[in-house]
């Protein structure tokens, strides 16, 4: 048994899940410094290889240990912790990650605007100085679990004297703050999965700032790299993104045609591929030679599950023509919705993280080099702009 | 019927295997340039013997074999390795041919002729259609690949109980050369004479196996010849793209041609993996072996020559012609795709390999 692993028995042996209390194990295990293994002593972490993270994840489930619901967590864990751990003081690692990784707090990301998508750095939300605060007026969209987060990531503009990168600044924004205000936003599914968040006067202390003032481009590019791996990245068994369909496919001989059972096989392919390919980039990861891959996978993820989604639904005909509801609830977790609300849905995916479009030009020119798209707003103050 | 998660075995390259290729590429930069290569298409001998000779001195056709028999002792994974690397240059050597004989040899564990074919002293191949998709019945003898320069034809004949596999001398046989669609890989019919000789060196089920065997680890080994393939027709596209002007810039600035790249780019990281992974399970015998070869050919075929069509396209005008490298990389490319069973052959073993039924 490997040392870390004699840490890990020897911990269950001295909190036992049944008997104690749920914040308090968390805690406990995150003190321990068995939360991340890969993060610093003292946050959680022995500064270890990652890993054995899963290796140790799996004895605490194992044990019937609760878990820190991560699913809610994704946000935080994925795109929070990275820049906290790389960009923030001592005081705001001690005082955020702990929070963060037990769940205790749940994180949102105010980084899409109305106006700024794919053109991230050309946002608009303004923060002035006053004192010892910031003060910030703006409007975010398309933010995941602004509904029960109570911190936020938050890029603003500081400085609309300079080109457009150089003018902004990153925060850590509490989202009880007076002036924030969220708003369900619904969808193409009828779901309101994302929130419009407003920002009217919220008064964010310097404390909260992440990163140097008219520095807060390179903070989001931290973050945005950790979610291209968090979204395109996570481990997948044989058949787990065709399975839905496999399982109608092969339980329903009815519906068969010739022309989708070549539709199907060739699917089946691609997905495996897919998959081949994301075992070989977290190999190579886990060997210390990270790759450029993480793009390749996202964008094939997308296209793939809309494909997948759209054969579906074809393949179930007049069930594919009903349904289930268009009302804004979202579906319970842990359910799997119909065919024909996971294609809508899965439309999203090549949006959402970054576009399909954009991946492609971030391959085209940093993996195989070819010239960068001309920039016409890359040395003209952001006030200049044409907007 | 299979359809359990496999467990995933390392696909990285090890660094015995990443000094083979730096030695093989160093040798192919050398001695098949692009201009080399479209020479001896034209010559009236195909096949780069000196080349061949050099490989095999470096140790390239006995890297499957046990060192008892006279071979490396390493494995199929370093074999698809000089099958990328071989790809990469569309190295005209009877590579492909060869590697399926010693398989089969291997197979049915041969100790006379194995030894020979290990070091590089005589050359042998597979006397079958380079149709053939791994599993057939009937193998047919036109089209055979690598049948011009082989010292040994090893020739499959009669079915089921009564099969044999048998080694011929290839003076023996009346080889006649066609004109091949891939004009770095030349094609033959043969003839055998049914009285004339031959060893028996494996009969009934042996024979059909091995056969069988052969085929896979050929397919195997194509999988990687096109990854090489798609390497470096993407390799030569881009570097195109990134000299060419056309009205005031460098046409790799325009983003429809980017991305035209990148979804090659995405396809190449998939077909290595995937290949890769077909060679492991053949170093391996895993179990997963028929689906891994399968999952290869229905994804690395389309990818190659994708690319290669592509890679036309993007480079004009000069790709069209005669003198670039283009067309001869197109044509390996179509070639290969037809080889050892059709992406579409290849899906529909895969139907029932996985459990995907069709209709009715």
């Amino acid at each position: 048994m490997s040392d870390l692993m004699r840490r890990v028995t020897e911990f269950l042996a001295a909190h036992d899940p049944a008997a104690t209390d749920r914040w308090e194990f968390l805690r406990a295990r995150f003190d321990a410094g068995l939360a991340r293994i890969d993060w610093p002593q003292g946050l959680g972490g022995l500064g270890a290889s990652p890993a054995e993270q899963a290796a140790v994840d799996a004895a605490f489930a194992a044990a019937g240990a609760p878990n820190n619901r991560p699913a809610l967590g994704i946000i935080g864990l994925g795109m929070a912790s990275p820049a906290i751990l790389r960009h923030g003081t001592s005081k705001q690692q001690q005082r955020l990650l702990r929070p963060l990784w037990t769940g205790e707090e749940i994180w949102c990301q105010l980084f899409s605007e109305p106006g700024a998508g794919s053109d991230l750095a050309s946002l608009a939300t303004r923060a002035v100085r006053d004192g010892d605060d910031w003060v910030v007026n703006g409007q975010k969209v398309w933010t995941s679990l602004a509904q029960f987060a109570r911190r936020a990531i938050l890029v603003t503009r500081t400085d609309p004297n300079v080109p457009k990168h150089e003018g902004l600044t990153y925060f850590v924004l509490d989202m009880k703050a007076p002036g924030v205000e969220v708003r369900p936003l619904r969808q193409i599914t009828g779901e309101s999965e994302f929130n419009e968040v407003f920002l009217t006067d919220v008064r964010i202390p310097d404390a909260d700032r992440l990163g140097a003032v008219g520095e807060g481009w390179a903070v989001a590019m931290t973050t945005l790299m950790s979610e291209r791996t968090t979204i395109g990245g996570g481990h997948s068994p044989r058949n787990a993104m065709v399975a839905p369909l496999m399982n109608t496919w092969r339980s329903r001989p009815e519906l068969r045609t010739a022309g989708l059972h070549e539709r199907v096989l060739e699917l089946w392919v691609q997905a495996e591929a897919s998959r081949v390919a994301g075992v070989r980039r977290r190999q190579a990861q886990a060997a210390g030679r990270p790759g450029p891959e993480g793009s390749a996978a996202k964008l094939s993820f997308s296209e793939l599950n809309q494909r997948i989604t759209a054969v579906e639904t074809e393949l179930l005909g007049a069930e594919g023509l009903r349904y289930a509801d268009w009302r804004p609830e979202r579906a319970p977790e842990g359910t799997v919705p119909a065919a024909n609300r996971r294609y809508l849905r899965s439309r999203g995916n090549s949006i959402e993280g970054g576009t399909s479009e954009i991946l492609r030009n971030i391959i085209a020119e940093r993996v195989l080099g070819l010239p960068p798209e001309v920039r016409v707003d890359k040395d003209i103050a952001w006030k200049d702009l044409p907007r | 019927m299979s359809v359990v998660d496999p467990v995933m075995p390392d696909l990285l390259e090890s660094e015995v295997e990443a000094d083979l290729r730096s030695t093989v590429r160093t040798l192919l930069e050398k001695r098949a340039s692009p201009a080399e290569v479209l020479r001896r298409t034209e010559s009236d001998e195909p096949v780069d013997r000196a080349l061949w000779a050099a490989l095999i001195e470096v140790g390239i056709t006995g890297l499957a074999v046990p060192e008892k028999l006279g071979g490396a002792g390493a494995s199929w994974r370093e074999a698809a390795v000089v099958g990328e690397e071989l790809g990469r240059a569309l190295a005209p050597v009877p590579y492909l041919g060869h590697s399926m004989a010693v398989a089969a040899l291997l197979a049915v564990g041969d100790e006379d002729l194995l030894p020979e074919l290990a070091a590089g002293e005589r050359t042998a191949t597979l006397a079958v259609s380079f149709s053939t998709m791994p599993g057939s019945a009937s193998v047919g003898t036109t089209s055979v690949a690598d049948a011009r320069t082989a010292d040994v034809l090893l020739v499959p004949a009669g079915t089921g109980a009564s099969a044999e596999l048998i080694a011929v001398e290839a003076s023996t046989a009346t080889i006649t050369p066609v004109i091949s669609l891939d004009m770095t890989r030349p094609l033959a019919d043969i003839d055998i004479d049914a009285s004339g000789g031959g060893r028996v060196v494996a009969r009934g089920q042996a024979a059909c196996a091995a056969v069988d065997h052969a085929l896979r680890i050929g397919a195997m080994l194509l999988a990687a010849e096109q990854v090489g393939i798609a390497d470096r027709v993407l390799e030569m596209t881009v570097a195109y793209l990134k000299e060419r002007r056309q009205f005031g810039r460098i046409i790799g600035s325009y983003q429809v041609l980017k991305h035209r790249c990148a979804d090659l780019w995405v396809a190449l990281t998939q077909a290595r993996a995937v290949a890769r992974y077909a060679a492991v399970c053949a170093a391996t015998d895993a179990d997963d072996l028929s689906v891994a070869i399968a999952l290869a050919k229905a994804h690395c075929g389309p990818a190659a020559l994708r690319t290669a069509e592509e890679g036309v396209q993007l480079h004009g005008g000069i790709g069209f012609t005669w003198e670039h490298p283009a067309h001869l990389y197109l044509k390996r490319a179509a070639a290969d795709a037809i080889a050892l069973g059709s992406a579409d052959r290849h899906k529909a073993t895969l139907a029932t390999l996985v459990d995907i039924p069709g209709p009715g």
